[in-house]
């Protein structure tokens, strides 16, 4: 495997999780992934490196039996004061919301 | 050109000053917000009813370094409407989503359009497109192609199949080098209203307010912040997969910590205690800011890392600040 050298972030923070008796292995979870946290051997799809997770939500998005949940969203630091503000506003617990393009 | 669904505009592959220029533009904030082509079909060379079908965002910039490397093919293109956002930001959005798909594709009737039934969309974009509903809505299965639009033509020389290295995101030097410049833009404002502070309070701490010794004062604390802001977006985006820790706000700290100490060696004159003591505070905290503020623009950090990572460096940032602010006032009157 490619080392990442210097690439990672914060460990045992990811909201990742994979329901295996959900899960008809078709590998759509590892195809997405720009990260290659899901391995594919054999018979079994895991979650090989879930430190690597960012939590960008295309894995759940993409898995037709929902057996992979994630709590999606982006991790921006800009984005996440916004949300301190307007949840002190409005006091809703809304979703993190970037604006930048 | 004329197709069965009607007339289809044929866009060029290659890239034109204007282009370029605007291209550049934007890399520095300019017009960042406005930069965008309609969404709809568009043709590239001759293409036929068996030709493939791409799928991207309608910001410039995106749509610009697809069509550069399609020179010599014949497709199809259709540009979703995600007002001006690239596909990445605007999958995570939901603009670049299932939603937006479907009725584009139905609304350039892409059915009677081509006869096979794949759609070939950038892999990024998979976080907002569920592929299993599009096809069961429209027919069309998608297929994810790699990552950059660079790779393309190995995708399709490889019989639509994206290798393992063309589907992992990369952050190289380049990459992160043409970010940095949104990120010095984007700090201008704040930057001017702690310049202002900074010019008043030298200003006003001199007998009679005179606009010379009030420049000359603040020449020095302007260049700290100055230094401290390069150091936190600049500098450390740069070094960053070589500076030790995993936060970017430790990393942060580092450079900024590096940058006190530079800017103590080349003193003209020794400050006092409680200066230095100041400086070192207030520096590393303005650097660990600008780094943390990094991470939305790297391709590796999650919402759950990032909100570990601010409650405990926010306030830590903020009580340095302050210590600092507490160390120059004490110094004024002791």
């Amino acid at each position: 495997m490619r080392s990442k050298m210097g690439f990672h972030y914060l460990r045992n923070v990811s909201t990742l999780e994979l329901d295996s008796d959900k899960c008809t292995l078709c590998g759509m979870c590892s195809s997405v992934c720009v990260h290659g946290v899901f391995t594919l051997d054999g018979s079994t799809i895991q979650i090989m490196d879930r430190d690597a997770c960012m939590e960008c939500g295309a894995c759940a998005m993409n898995c037709p039996v929902e057996a992979v949940t994630v709590r999606a969203g982006v991790g921006c630091a800009w984005a996440i004061f916004r949300n301190w503000f307007r949840r002190s506003t409005d006091s809703g617990e809304g979703d993190v919301q970037c604006d930048c393009s | 050109m004329e197709t069965s669904v009607g007339r289809v505009a044929r866009i060029s592959t290659r890239m034109g000053f204007r282009d370029k220029l605007g291209g550049c533009g934007v890399r520095w904030g300019i017009r960042r917000m406005h930069y965008n082509v309609p969404a709809g079909l568009y043709a590239v060379g001759q293409p036929t009813p068996d030709s493939p079908v791409l799928v991207t965002a309608n910001y410039k910039l995106s749509f610009d370094l697809l069509r550069r490397e399609l020179s010599g093919k014949d497709l199809w293109l259709v540009v979703l409407e995600t007002f001006g956002i690239n596909v990445w930001c605007a999958a995570g959005k939901g603009t670049f989503g299932t939603a937006e798909l479907i009725s584009r594709v139905q609304k350039v009737q892409l059915d009677k359009l081509v006869k096979h039934r794949t759609i070939i969309l950038p892999q990024l974009g998979a976080s907002g497109v569920a592929a299993h509903q599009v096809r069961k809505t429209t027919g069309f299965r998608v297929k994810y192609g790699p990552i950059r639009a660079h790779d393309l033509p190995s995708f399709f020389s490889n019989g639509l199949k994206a290798s393992e290295e063309d589907r992992r995101i990369r952050f190289t030097f380049r990459d992160r080098l043409v970010l940095t410049p949104v990120e010095l833009v984007g700090a201008w404002k704040p930057s001017l209203v702690i310049l202002l502070v900074v010019f008043a309070r030298e200003g006003l701490s001199s007998q009679d307010f005179s606009l010379q010794v009030a420049l000359s004062r603040s020449l020095t604390p302007v260049v700290i912040y100055l230094g401290a802001l390069l150091m936190g977006s600049f500098v450390t985006p740069i070094l960053l997969p070589w500076i030790p820790g995993r936060a970017f706000s430790l990393k942060g700290v580092q450079i900024g910590l590096l940058w006190a100490f530079i800017v103590s060696l080349t003193l003209a004159s020794p400050w006092s205690v409680g200066s230095v003591i100041a400086l070192f505070l207030i520096a590393p905290a303005i650097t660990a800011y600008f780094a943390m503020n990094f991470t939305g623009c790297s391709t590796f950090t999650s919402l759950s890392g990032v909100q570990k990572e601010m409650r405990i460096a926010v306030p830590m940032i903020i009580l340095s600040l302050l210590s600092g602010v507490v160390a120059l006032v004490l110094d004024t009157f002791l």
